[in-house]
């Protein structure tokens, strides 16, 4: 393994581990927030218990995102100096402001946490909010940070040297927008899904059980909708690669030659010595319609690009079939789930409903993850699109092996810790007998009133 | 003071925010290492229930210092990444087992032998993870962080010797020893019953003495070590008046924990530790990284600068008033 391949692959194993964390922590204090609400209106002590499960589903999840965020901000340096060398002045603007956005989320985590009887309700319910709000626009910052190495603005580059810099019209480069919405969806369609998903299945086992009910309800009321409007994000996105990112689409849907009326093409495997997608489907025209709303517009193929500059574009077409695929599954359930509940039918009833939510339970984290691959992988062999090349970035201490291998174990083995302690904490049913019963329990109001975490 | 030497204050702010609050939580996994005796339990219990709400937001003052280097200093972050990259990797890895450990020790629910396992794990790389941030500063400090090698010098040489050297070791100790300290000193005021604040009284004098110790050391081996950190601490214009701050700091914080005076120690406590710090950053400086990268040959360019003093400015309106709450609500005086 070259030093290079071990960069990068440490690089993607912590981005990939890390991404997950990431994730769950945007999401998961909308449902911790949404629960103690509810325990405040209704008095119910379920949803106390429901909320006080999902506080510490984030305490875990965010410690574990917060030191596997801090080792990415460091391996930036250790792995990739000549990338900071360059990049800093002009993008470390949003790595700042996600450092507070970050601050913040953690001291009202601390708060939201240790708080229960210290602080008045109506502070804890914002303590909560704060998390929320925080922790999606740090995930909003690291996004814009990234979407400039896709689609680089606030500079100019005069013999390799970057002048002129201007930090705010980096922030907002053309890929910003499209991102900062695409990712933000993601992270509440996935958590939203996982949750539902496992909630679903042990409602199929238990459709009764008033704790399920109520959990399955509040995560799919912050996973659908971000599921629905999904699709619509990726539309965007996908405009916006074909005007600024050509190479990306081209690769994501295997098209080799640039052509007007460039069909969207369904699966498949990329032959590269051919350049041709063999055993896929071709919709005509369909690529055109979807990037510029055009049925003949002409998109780009892989051929505007020379051969050095291609991605690994099996990997990335893959990826982005996957990525498709799945978002269009998470957005039909929702819709399913939605028209159900509308009708005003029991979705704990409804147990073919219940069975497409429970297959979706990791599919949203696939999504994230094949996401993250396009975006990456359809890059290389930029670092920096056009700019700088991943290979002149990379640190040149050599033996790259062990702490690629290092941290490959030691996320192995948290990543199995924390299902296992999340199995343990959060989604094992509560050892309430009345609880298992349909209706709201009547003795439960207030009983569990003022106790701590 | 240029906008460089502004921003490089902040940087060092924000490390010195970290090693008297982060640093204490690491202190705290030393003494749940070291727990002993009859209220061996109720040590551990007492220093968890201390780091628990603010550990996460003491270890944002490192990730602040990391973001401020890279975008106002790049070419410093470039470098320390580059040469550095053992001892850097290896303060990760402790960061990573510290806190996921915490967290699985406090959060795994029931109290059974897998739970303890955390506990140890936690406690052992609050060990580890200190000497290793305070060899990175040692390495710095002596001014082996410098500039571009020939480029068939050997490994070694490159990317182990400049941090594997006795001064760096010593400083390693002395970081530890002091965050140590700082822990023992803080958890007198946390303890609320005379037993337990005795048991930190006595680790926190012990330590405190052992603090001094581990000072002259690293006094000693700064002749060889660190010469321009030592000759700037004894011929600057400032050496005297600040030796004798921290003298007086150092007194303070020894003579208040024998009178039981816990509030006044926590303070010269802190501010000692601070002293210190500041007296190796302005020994060192206009070195960033010495004896060839200085603040302003690291700086970003100007327009940069600019907004990044402004985006602190903005920052510090959100983040002070929100520390300033959660200190209150965990740290004032016992509410319940």
């Amino acid at each position: 393994m070259s030093d290079l391949l071990a960069a990068r692959s440490q690089m993607g194993v912590s981005l990939a581990f890390h991404i997950i964390f990431a994730v769950v922590g945007i999401a998961m204090p909308v449902m911790m927030v949404v629960a103690e609400r509810r325990w405040q209106v209704t008095g119910h002590a379920i949803y106390l218990d429901l909320a006080q499960r999902w506080a510490k589903g984030t305490a875990i999840l965010f410690a574990v995102g917060a030191v596997s965020g801090t080792v990415l901000s460091f391996e930036l340096g250790l792995l990739w100096p000549e990338f900071m060398r360059f990049a800093g002045p002009i993008i470390g603007m949003p790595f700042s402001l996600e450092g507070f956005a970050f601050f913040t989320e953690a001291i009202f985590l601390g708060i939201y946490l240790y708080g229960w009887d210290r602080i008045s309700p109506g502070a804890h319910l914002a303590a909560g909010g704060i998390v929320a709000l925080s922790g999606a626009a740090s995930g909003v910052f690291v996004v814009v940070a990234n979407a400039w190495m896709n689609a680089p603005a606030g500079f100019e580059l005069v013999n390799g040297q970057a002048v002129n810099v201007d930090p705010l019209a980096a922030m907002a480069n053309p890929a910003a927008l499209p991102q900062a919405i695409h990712m933000t969806l993601a992270a509440y369609a996935a958590t939203g899904f996982a949750v539902a998903g496992i909630h679903a299945l042990l409602l199929l086992k238990d459709p009764a059980n008033a704790f399920h009910r109520r959990a399955l309800a509040i995560a799919l009321i912050v996973g659908a909708p971000a599921a629905v409007l999904q699709p619509i994000s990726g539309d965007l996105s996908a405009r916006h690669l074909a005007r600024h990112q050509p190479v990306k689409l081209a690769a994501a849907e295997a098209l080799f030659q640039t052509r007007a009326g460039a069909p969207l093409t369904l699966g498949g495997w990329p032959d590269m010595d051919r350049r041709e997608t063999r055993f896929a489907i071709d919709i005509p025209s369909g690529l055109s319609l979807l990037a510029f709303h055009d049925p003949g517009a002409v998109v780009k193929g892989l051929d505007a690009a020379p051969r050095d500059e291609w991605p690994d574009v099996p990997a990335v077409h893959l990826a982005f079939q996957l990525m498709v695929a799945l978002g269009t599954y998470l957005a039909l359930v929702a819709l399913w789930a939605g028209w159900r509940a509308w009708r005003g039918a029991d979705l704990a009833h409804d147990r073919w409903l219940l069975r497409a939510i429970a297959l979706a339970t990791p599919l949203g984290f696939i999504a994230v993850e094949t996401g993250w691959m396009v975006t990456e992988l359809g890059r290389q062999p930029w670092v920096i699109y056009g700019v700088l090349k991943t290979a002149d970035a990379v640190t040149p201490m050599p033996g790259l092996i062990v702490p690629f291998l290092t941290f490959t174990l030691l996320y192995c083995f948290l990543g199995v810790i924390v299902a296992w302690l999340l199995y343990r904490q959060i989604l094992r049913s509560p050892e309430i007998p009345e609880w298992r019963g349909f209706y709201m329990p009547v003795d439960s109001r207030g009983s569990r009133k003022g106790e701590g975490a | 003071m240029t906008l460089a030497d502004i921003l490089a204050a902040v940087v060092f702010v924000a490390l010195n925010a970290y090693a008297v609050l982060g640093g204490a939580d690491f202190g705290g996994g030393v003494w749940a290492l070291l727990a002993g005796g009859l209220r061996k339990e109720r040590q551990r219990d007492l220093i968890a229930h201390a780091i628990g709400p603010v550990w996460e937001a003491n270890h944002v003052w490192l990730i602040l210092a990391i973001v401020l280097l890279f975008t106002g200093f790049p070419a410093a972050f470039a470098r320390l990444g580059i040469l550095l990259h053992i001892p850097l990797s290896l303060v990760l890895i402790g960061i990573v087992l510290r806190g996921s450990a915490f967290t699985f020790w406090r959060y795994g629910g029931e109290a059974d032998a897998q739970q303890r396992h955390w506990g140890v794990t936690f406690a052992v790389a609050s060990l580890i993870t200190p000497v290793l941030l305070g060899i990175t500063v040692g390495a710095v400090a002596s001014g082996a962080v410098s500039g571009p090698r020939a480029p068939d010098t050997v490994f070694f040489a490159v990317y182990v010797a400049p941090w594997l050297t006795p001064f760096a070791l010593s400083v390693g100790l002395f970081a530890l020893v002091a965050f140590a300290f700082l822990a023992a000193v803080y958890l007198t005021l946390e303890a609320e019953d005379t037993e337990l604040r005795e048991d930190f009284r006595r680790r926190a004098l012990s330590a405190g003495v052992a603090l001094l110790g581990a000072a002259l050391l690293v006094l000693a081996l700064s002749g060889v070590g660190a010469p321009r950190v030592r000759a700037g601490l004894i011929l600057a214009p400032w050496a005297v008046p600040l030796h004798l701050v921290t003298g007086v700091a150092a007194v303070a914080a020894l003579v208040a924990l024998w009178q039981r005076r816990y509030g006044a120690a926590r303070v010269a406590a802190a501010a000692l530790v601070s002293l210190i710090l500041w007296g190796w950053g302005l020994s060192q400086y206009p070195y960033i990284l010495p004896p060839d990268l200085t603040v302003t040959g690291a700086a970003a360019p100007a327009a940069t600068l600019r907004l990044l003093v402004g985006a602190l400015a903005l920052g510090a309106v959100v983040l002070l008033p929100s520390l300033y709450y959660l200190f209150r609500v965990f740290k004032g005086r016992p509410t319940a």
